[in-house]
């Protein structure tokens, strides 16, 4: 049951940061944070990916994360595993409320072929950039690379199967929507903003995303994310070997 | 073995046992067969670019480019930067996964038990695969050429609503698929040691692996 009532984080922000639409942004989040994601237009997007910041080996990995939670997309209640059966992530809240996890970031070819091309010595800022090469961009900072670079998940984007598996990709008003994101691991962040690979509107208009991060509140005993299945009780028991000199 | 396939015009035939880690190379044009020998047995596949390992066959932009989940008879399969890396020239299994990943000690702990963690995995192939396997040292590879692999003869249904899961196999003995290169490609396999889920009807068996020239090699 969704319960929007629950809130997982304290009121006080720590900081506040517009990601424009079409821009890309990479940070480490610190466990026990909330990174919350508002949506301030119609036609949001954002291209996430994470790994561990101490570890940085250790990556979001999709298809453990759909398996281990018997689900084709993630939204509320669901957790981001890393290929190292732990928890990266809890999706507490998720206005949303479906997740592409199949597809790539748009590329280059793809936002050119759907919108056209629009360079910096056009259009200065407003030019069009691709999630691909965002992210990229972002990981470089890093020292990481295109090797480095797996699966990746497309919030405020529904991508839905029919029956004998064709992807659709499901325009909505993401106008104020909210996810939150609560880390159960250091990580480093990247994101971009810009569309999603299957946009089909007409226009590159993708919408600026407000991100907040928050301090979490302790676990309840019975967490939305943790004890939503064995499986994430489990997963979060890894992260307590893993971090077991943490408090 | 009455499965075992004997195609003339073959440059390599081997059979990979049960639970075991398997590399080849694959020049672009030829057609490299996986044979389902005793029927429903996973085929844990990576195709990797031989001549610049950072480009990889990619799950998820194969998914974007063809809107498609399934990969069956006459997909092009694509890499992290956008091209071909190969197609499905031929199949009569029906229907192959690439959601489902490889299993891993570790994420055996988080789907089943913490006492499964010592079960053989896929993920431990790759690992033996590139610490060992004369073909990775040659180009190099690690864990971090490793991302979400094709499931050759899985069977993992998605429905519209969502939901996914792990289903018996609809592969028999004797089911085939063929796979054009379209680059010069590394192959990497895990010939599945799940015996958790029914993805290998929880009894792993041998496969055999058969490349041969394609129609249009040229004989220098």
């Amino acid at each position: 049951m969704h319960m929007s009532t629950i809130t997982y984080h304290e009121d006080h922000v720590l900081w506040t940061e517009r990601l424009p639409g079409g821009h890309h942004w990479s940070a480490r989040i610190q466990r026990g944070a909330v990174l919350q994601l508002q949506s301030l237009g119609q036609n949001a997007n954002v291209a996430f990916y994470c790994v561990n910041s101490e570890d940085k080996l250790e990556r979001y990995n999709m298809p453990d994360s759909l398996k281990g939670q018997h689900t084709a997309f993630l939204s509320t209640g669901h957790i981001l595993a890393s290929d190292l059966g732990r928890a990266m992530i809890s999706i507490v809240k998720d206005d949303h409320g479906w997740n592409d996890a199949f597809c790539a970031p748009s590329t280059v070819q793809l936002i050119e072929k759907q919108f056209g091309q629009q360079t910096f010595q056009d259009a200065r800022n407003d030019m069009y950039r691709n999630g691909k090469d965002s992210l990229l961009l972002e990981m470089t900072k890093f020292g990481l690379s295109a090797t480095d670079l797996s699966s990746t998940l497309n919030l405020f984007s529904k991508v839905q199967p029919d029956d004998n598996g064709n992807l659709s990709y499901v325009q909505a008003d993401n106008t104020e929507q909210v996810i939150e994101l609560r880390f159960e691991m250091d990580c480093l962040v990247f994101l971009s903003s810009a569309p999603h690979a299957l946009d089909n509107s007409t226009e590159y208009a993708p919408a600026d995303v407000q991100l907040s991060l928050y301090k979490a509140l302790p676990l309840l005993d019975a967490d939305v994310c943790r004890d939503s299945c064995h499986q994430n009780q489990r997963a979060f028991q890894n992260n307590n070997r893993y971090y077991a000199l943490s408090a | 073995m009455t499965a075992l396939v004997k195609l003339e015009e073959s440059v390599l035939s081997e059979v990979c046992p049960a639970g075991e880690a398997w590399m080849c190379e694959v020049k672009k044009g030829q057609y490299f067969r996986i044979v389902d020998l005793e029927g429903n047995q996973a085929v844990d596949t990576l195709f990797i670019s031989a001549s610049n390992p950072e480009e990889r066959y990619s799950a998820t932009d194969t998914l974007a480019i063809n809107q498609q989940i399934y990969l069956e008879k006459g997909t092009t399969l694509y890499t992290n930067f956008g091209n071909k890396i190969a197609s499905i020239h031929d199949d009569n299994c029906g229907r192959h996964d690439t959601l489902g990943g490889a299993c891993s000690c570790e994420s055996n702990t988080v789907r089943y038990a913490h006492d499964t963690y010592p079960m053989h995995s896929c993920r431990n192939n790759f690992m033996i695969a590139l610490s060992q396997h004369p073909i990775a040292k040659r180009h190099g590879l690690n864990v971090r050429h490793i991302g979400p692999n094709i499931n050759f003869f899985m069977n993992v249904p998605v429905t519209s609503e969502g939901h996914l899961k792990f289903d018996d196999g609809i592969s028999a003995p004797g089911k085939y698929v063929e796979i054009k290169a379209e680059m010069d490609l590394i192959v990497l396999i895990s010939n599945c040691p799940q015996l958790n889920n029914p993805c290998n009807a929880y009894n792993p068996t041998k496969i055999q692996l058969i490349i041969r020239e394609g129609e249009d090699a040229s004989h220098v």
